[in-house]
C-alpha cells in the first residue's frame, strides 16, 4: 500500500497540511515502509518465547516467558504525520497478532479518508478497521472495552483517554508532547548546528512535530553567533521569502493558525522578534520566526508551541539552562549540541526527557532499536521497532513443574524442623534444598 | 485485632485538613530529596537494600508478631510467604542492581555515522505504593524493593486492614532506611484517596478493581502512570488421567491444598480458586484431599484467619445461596468470634452464583466437573482473564493448548502459587487482573523510565537532509533508509538515474 499508493499519499498529506513531497517521504512514506520491513525480518524472533533461568527454589523446573496478543486494541492518532502515526502503531499491533481499531485523526481529513479507503483493500479487513470521526465518535469509541489503547496527541486530551480508560481498566499508551529544548553550547560546528536545529525544527512540518524543538538556551554571549547562523540557514532553505517557499508545511487549521498568531502578537513577545513574523492567512502559512530573550511567564514559554516560532532564551552559563529545564515538566525529547563531554555527561543525568540526542535533533525516532516515547507528562509508554511488538503484548509467564522435587517442608503440620529447611532453601542453600528434596523433616 | 483496629480508626476519623497537611508534607520533602540527587548513587540504593535486609534479620520475630496478629498466620506460612521471599529478592537486587542500572547499548545504523545510540535507565521521581492487607509485608516491601534499586523515593501506603503490620512499617522503615526518602503513611481509604489528588511519578496499586478504578481515575489527572496488580478468579484443571494415582496424585493433592488453603487461607491473588476435573475422577480428588487435609491441617492454628469480619459476613455470604449450600462436600464450620472458617470443598456449586462469578479469596474450594478435561479450556476462555491458570498434567498436547488458548498473568504446571517466588518470571495480571509486572528485574523496570540517548558528531553531515529539496535527494534517502548503500553512493556520484 505504502509502495502503490505513494501518489495519492502524498497528495493526501499536502491537502491536509501542506507537507512537501520530500517530507512526505521521508518522515512518513519511507519510515512506515522500513517498519513494516523490520517487523517482517523480526518477527520470527519477537514471537519466540523466552526460556529463562528457573530457580534451584523449584527443582526440578522450566520457565519460560511467552509473548500472546492482548486481545483487540485502539489506536488514535494525531494530524501532523497522519500517516505515520497511525500505521507505525497498527503495524506493531498486528505484529503481536491482535485485532486492531485505527482511529485517524479527523483534523486531516484526507488521509483519513484514504486509510478507509485504502487500508480494507490490502489487509484483513476483518480483524483490521478503520473508524473515522470526530470528537462524539472517540469518545463513543472509548466507552467500550478495549484490551489496549494507544493514543497520540496533546495531554489533555491524553487525561481524558486515560480517565475513560479506566472504566474498564484498560492499559494505555499516551505519546504526548512538551517543550522540546535545544541547549547550545558555544563549543560546537556552529554551521551545523544550525542547520540540524533548522532541519529538526521548520524542516519537521514547519514545527507541528512533537519532538520538533520548540525553544533554544545558549549564553548571553553565544545568541548573537547563533542568530546569524539560523538566520543564514534559513534563507538558504527557504529563500528570502519563505512564504513563496515550497519546502515549507503549511498550519494545519485556522484554529491553529489564530492560535500561532496570539502567541506570537502577545504583547509580551512581538517587541522580541528578531527574524520572521511574515504571515499569509489566506495561505495559512507562517514563515521561520525567532525571538530573543521572551519572559519565562509568557504564554509561549508555558505551552507547547506546535508552529515556526523558536524563541531563544539566554543565561549567563551555560549549566544554568539545566535549572531552567528542569522548572518544566518533562519533555519528549531534549536535545544539547556541544564537544564538552563533561556537560554532555552532566546533561545526561540531570534532565529526564522520553529520549535525548547530542549535537542533533529529531533523528532518534528513526532507529527502530530505540524506544520511543514520553514519560512525566510527555507521556507514558513506548514504541517503535520491538517495542511497538511488546506494547501491544502480553508476557505471559510459563512454569513447568514435575512431580519430582517434593518438598514435605512446604506443608502444614508446621514445626520448627522445617521452618529451618525453609529459611535455607529460600536463601538458596544447597544442603537445604537437597533436605527438602529428600522429605525432610522425618515424621509428619 | 481488637486494640489496633480502633486505633487505626482514630487516625480515620482525624481532621481531614490535618491529614491533606501531613501528606503533603512528606511528599515535598520526598521531592526535595529525589531532587537532590540522593537517591541516585549506586552506593546510596545498595545501602537501602541491606538496610531493609538488617531490619527482616533483625525484627523477624516482631514481623511474625504482626502476621499473626493480622491474619493468624504461622511463623512457618509468614516466612514461606513473606519474609523469606523479601529476603531473597532483597539479596538478589543487591547482587543485580549495578548490571541494572547499566545503560544498555543499541545499534546505530552507519547513515547516522558517527553515533552511539543507548537505553539508559533512569528513576521516575517519587512514587507510591499501595499495598493489599492478605500479604501486608511481601506487597509492601517487594515493589519498595524495585523501585529503590530504580533510585526512587517513596512513599508506601500499607492497607489498613492490616493494622498491626501498618504499623510495624511505621515504626522500622525509618530507622533501617533512609527516612528523607522512603516514608510509610498510614491510614484508610480517606488519606489514600488525598494522597492520590496529588501527582506522583508512578503509582502501584495491589487490590480490588473497585479500588484500582478510583485510583486509576485520580491518577489520570495529573497523567500520572500506574501499574494495578489485581486479581480474579484463578483456575485449576486437574487432569486426573495423566496425573494417574499414587505418588504423583498424592503430590499433586498435597500442592492444590498448600495453594488454596495453606497460602493465607485461600485470600491470595494467586490461589487456586477453583478446580476443573473430569467427572469420573471427582470422587477420587475429593477422598484424597479429605484425607491430605486431615493430615495437614489437624490443628487449627495451621491456617491463617480471615482478616475481618466483614470478609467473613462475605464468605459467609457466598455458602447461604441454598443450592451452593447443598453443594458442600466437606467442611463449612464457621466460626465468627475466632474468625475461622476450615477448608471447605464443595461439589458443582450453580455456575451462576456468586461463589462462582466473584473472586472467592478465601477457604472455600469449589469443584466443577467437565466431561471432557479439554472443555476446561472453553470454560476457562468464557471467563475474565485470571492473574493465574493453574493445570495438573502430564499432557504435552493439553499443555500447549492451555498456554495458546487462554490468557492469564502466568501459566503454572503440576505446581501453584510457587512462580511467585521466581524472580527471573515476570509477575502481574493481563485484562481483568491488571497490567504492568514486578519481581527481580521487572521491579526495577517499573519504576524506571528507559531514556533513549543518541550522541552524535559534527563530523559527517548529510546535506540531502535539508531543504530545497530535489529528486536526487528523495531518490537518496530512498537508499538510505533500506540501508541500501551501495545504490546511496551511486545516485550521490550521480552515476545513477532518479
Amino acid at each position: 500500500m505504502a509502495t502503490e499508493m505513494e501518489a495519492e499519499i502524498c497528495d493526501a498529506l499536502y491537502a491536509d497540511v501542506g507537507k512537501p513531497e520530500t517530507e512526505a517521504h521521508v518522515h512518513e512514506i519511507s519510515l512506515v515502509k522500513s517498519s513494516c520491513l523490520f517487523a517482517l525480518k523480526n518477527l520470527k524472533k519477537w514471537m519466540k518465547p523466552k526460556k529463562v533461568h528457573a530457580r534451584l527454589m523449584t527443582f526440578p523446573s522450566t520457565a519460560r516467558i511467552t509473548k500472546e496478543p492482548l486481545g483487540v486494541v485502539l489506536v488514535i492518532s494525531a494530524w501532523n504525520y497522519p500517516l505515520l502515526l497511525s500505521l507505525d502503531p497498527v503495524i506493531g499491533a498486528i505484529a503481536a497478532g491482535n485485532a486492531v481499531v485505527l482511529k485517524p485523526s479527523e483534523v486531516a481529513p484526507a488521509t483519513s479518508s484514504l486509510l478507509a479507503e485504502l487500508l480494507p483493500r490490502y489487509v484483513d479487513s476483518t480483524c483490521i478497521k478503520v473508524v473515522e470521526g470526530g470528537v462524539s465518535e472517540t469518545t463513543a469509541l472509548l466507552e467500550l472495552k478495549w484490551d489496549k489503547i494507544f493514543y497520540t496527541g496533546n495531554s489533555k486530551v491524553g487525561r481524558m483517554v486515560m480517565a475513560s480508560a479506566t472504566k474498564h481498566l484498560t492499559p494505555v499508551v499516551l505519546e504526548l508532547g512538551g517543550k522540546c529544548p535545544v541547549v547550545v553550547d558555544s563549543n560546537i560546528n556552529l554551521h551545523v548546528t544550525a542547520k540540524r536545529i533548522a532541519a529538526g525544527k521548520w524542516g519537521c512540518n514547519n514545527g507541528q512535530a512533537c519532538i520538533a524543538p520548540d525553544f533554544i538556551i545558549t549564553t548571553e554571549s553565544f545568541a548573537p553567533k547563533l542568530l546569524e547562523a539560523l538566520k543564514k540557514v534559513l534563507e538558504k532553505f527557504y529563500g528570502k521569502d519563505p512564504l513563496l517557499s515550497e519546502d515549507l508545511s503549511r498550519v494545519v487549521t485556522p484554529n491553529h493558525f489564530n492560535r500561532l498568531l496570539d502567541l506570537m502578537d502577545d504583547e509580551m513577545v512581538s517587541d522580541k522578534i528578531v527574524f520572521g513574523g511574515q504571515r499569509d492567512e489566506q495561505k495559512l502559512k507562517i514563515a521561520p520566526t525567532i525571538f530573543l530573550d521572551v519572559p519565562l511567564d509568557s504564554a509561549m514559554m508555558k505551552e507547547e508551541i506546535f508552529g515556526p516560532l523558536l524563541p531563544i532564551i539566554t543565561v549567563e552559563k551555560i549549566h544554568e539552562s539545566f535549572g531552567l529545564i528542569n522548572s518544566m515538566t518533562k519533555p519528549l525529547a531534549a536535545y544539547l549540541f556541544t564537544r564538552d563531554s563533561k556537560l554532555q555527561k552532566q546533561f545526561e543525568s540531570t534532565i529526564s526527557a522520553g529520549g535525548m540526542i547530542l549535537n542533533d535533533t529529531s533523528v532518534h525516532l528513526t532507529n527502530p532499536h530505540l524506544p520511543f516515547g514520553g514519560v512525566g507528562e510527555s507521556g507514558t509508554g513506548s514504541y517503535h521497532g520491538r517495542f511497538t511488538f511488546d506494547a501491544f503484548s502480553h508476557g505471559k509467564a510459563v512454569l513447568h513443574r514435575g512431580f519430582g522435587g517434593e518438598a514435605k517442608a512446604r506443608y502444614p503440620p508446621y514445626s520448627s524442623a522445617k521452618l529451618k529447611i525453609l529459611k535455607g532453601v529460600l536463601a538458596g542453600k544447597l544442603g537445604a534444598h537437597i533436605q527438602a528434596i529428600l522429605g525432610f523433616p522425618r515424621g509428619k | 485485632m481488637g486494640t489496633m483496629a480502633a486505633s487505626v480508626e482514630e487516625i480515620g476519623a482525624a481532621a481531614p485538613q490535618a491529614l491533606e497537611l501531613h501528606a503533603l508534607q512528606h511528599l515535598g520533602e520526598l521531592r526535595s530529596t529525589f531532587e537532590s540527587g540522593r537517591t541516585r548513587p549506586l552506593a546510596w540504593r545498595q545501602s537501602q537494600l541491606r538496610g531493609l535486609l538488617r531490619l527482616l534479620a533483625e525484627k523477624e520475630d516482631e514481623a511474625f508478631r504482626a502476621l499473626h496478629d493480622d491474619l493468624g498466620k504461622h511463623r512457618a506460612e509468614a516466612y514461606r510467604d513473606e519474609v523469606g521471599v523479601l529476603i531473597k529478592s532483597c539479596n538478589a537486587a543487591l547482587r543485580e542492581v549495578g548490571k541494572w542500572v547499566a545503560p544498555e547499548k543499541v545499534w546505530a545504523p552507519l547513515v547516522a555515522f558517527p553515533a552511539n545510540a543507548q537505553v539508559v535507565p533512569e528513576p521516575l521521581g517519587v512514587v507510591l505504593i499501595f499495598s493489599c492487607w492478605n500479604f501486608p509485608l511481601g506487597l509492601s516491601l517487594e515493589p519498595l524493593i524495585g523501585a529503590i534499586a530504580a533510585g526512587n523515593a517513596v512513599v508506601l501506603k500499607p492497607s489498613e486492614l492490616a493494622p498491626a503490620t501498618a504499623k510495624f512499617l511505621e515504626d522500622n522503615i525509618g530507622d533501617y532506611m533512609d527516612a528523607t526518602a522512603v516514608k510509610v503513611i498510614q491510614g484508610g481509604p480517606a488519606v489514600g484517596e488525598q494522597l492520590m489528588e496529588q501527582r506522583w511519578d508512578k503509582v502501584l496499586f495491589t487490590g480490588c478493581p473497585r479500588v484500582a478504578r478510583m485510583v486509576m481515575a485520580a491518577a489520570s489527572k495529573h497523567l500520572t502512570p500506574v501499574a494495578l496488580e489485581l486479581g480474579g478468579k484463578c483456575p485449576c484443571i486437574f487432569d486426573s488421567a495423566s496425573v494417574g494415582t499414587g505418588r504423583n496424585l498424592q503430590t499433586s493433592v498435597n500442592r492444590v491444598i498448600f495453594a488454596k488453603w495453606s497460602s493465607c487461607a485461600g485470600q491470595a491473588c494467586v490461589a487456586i480458586d477453583y478446580i476443573l476435573v473430569e467427572e469420573r475422577f471427582a470422587p477420587t480428588l475429593i477422598k484424597m484431599l479429605k484425607s491430605t487435609l486431615k493430615r495437614f491441617m489437624a490443628d487449627s492454628d495451621q491456617m491463617a484467619r480471615i482478616v475481618n469480619a466483614r470478609h467473613f459476613q462475605r464468605l459467609t455470604g457466598l455458602l447461604k445461596d441454598p443450592a451452593v449450600a447443598a453443594s458442600v462436600l466437606h467442611g463449612g464450620k464457621l466460626d465468627a468470634k475466632s474468625l475461622c472458617i476450615e477448608p471447605t470443598i464443595l461439589l458443582n456449586p450453580p455456575l451462576d452464583s456468586a461463589i462462582m462469578t466473584e473472586e472467592i479469596f478465601g477457604p472455600l474450594l469449589p469443584i466443577i466437573t467437565v466431561k471432557k478435561i479439554e472443555d476446561s479450556i472453553a470454560f476457562v476462555r468464557a471467563r475474565p482473564k485470571p492473574l493465574a491458570v493453574y493445570a495438573f498434567t502430564n499432557s504435552a498436547p493439553l499443555k500447549r493448548r492451555i498456554v495458546e488458548e487462554t490468557s492469564s498473568g502466568s501459566v503454572t504446571f503440576n505446581d501453584a502459587v510457587v512462580q511467585y517466588g521466581i524472580d527471573t518470571l515476570p509477575f502481574g495480571g493481563v485484562g481483568q487482573s491488571g497490567f504492568g509486572q514486578y519481581h527481580g528485574k521487572y521491579s526495577f523496570e517499573m519504576f524506571s523510565h528507559k531514556k533513549a540517548v543518541l550522541k552524535r558528531g559534527f563530523l559527517v553531515e548529510a546535506m540531502l537532509r535539508y531543504p530545497p529539496w530535489d529528486e536526487q535527494k528523495i531518490a537518496m534517502m530512498r537508499h538510505l533508509y533500506r540501508y541500501n548503500y551501495i545504490r546511496f553512493i551511486f545516485t550521490f556520484l550521480g552515476l545513477s538515474r532518479t
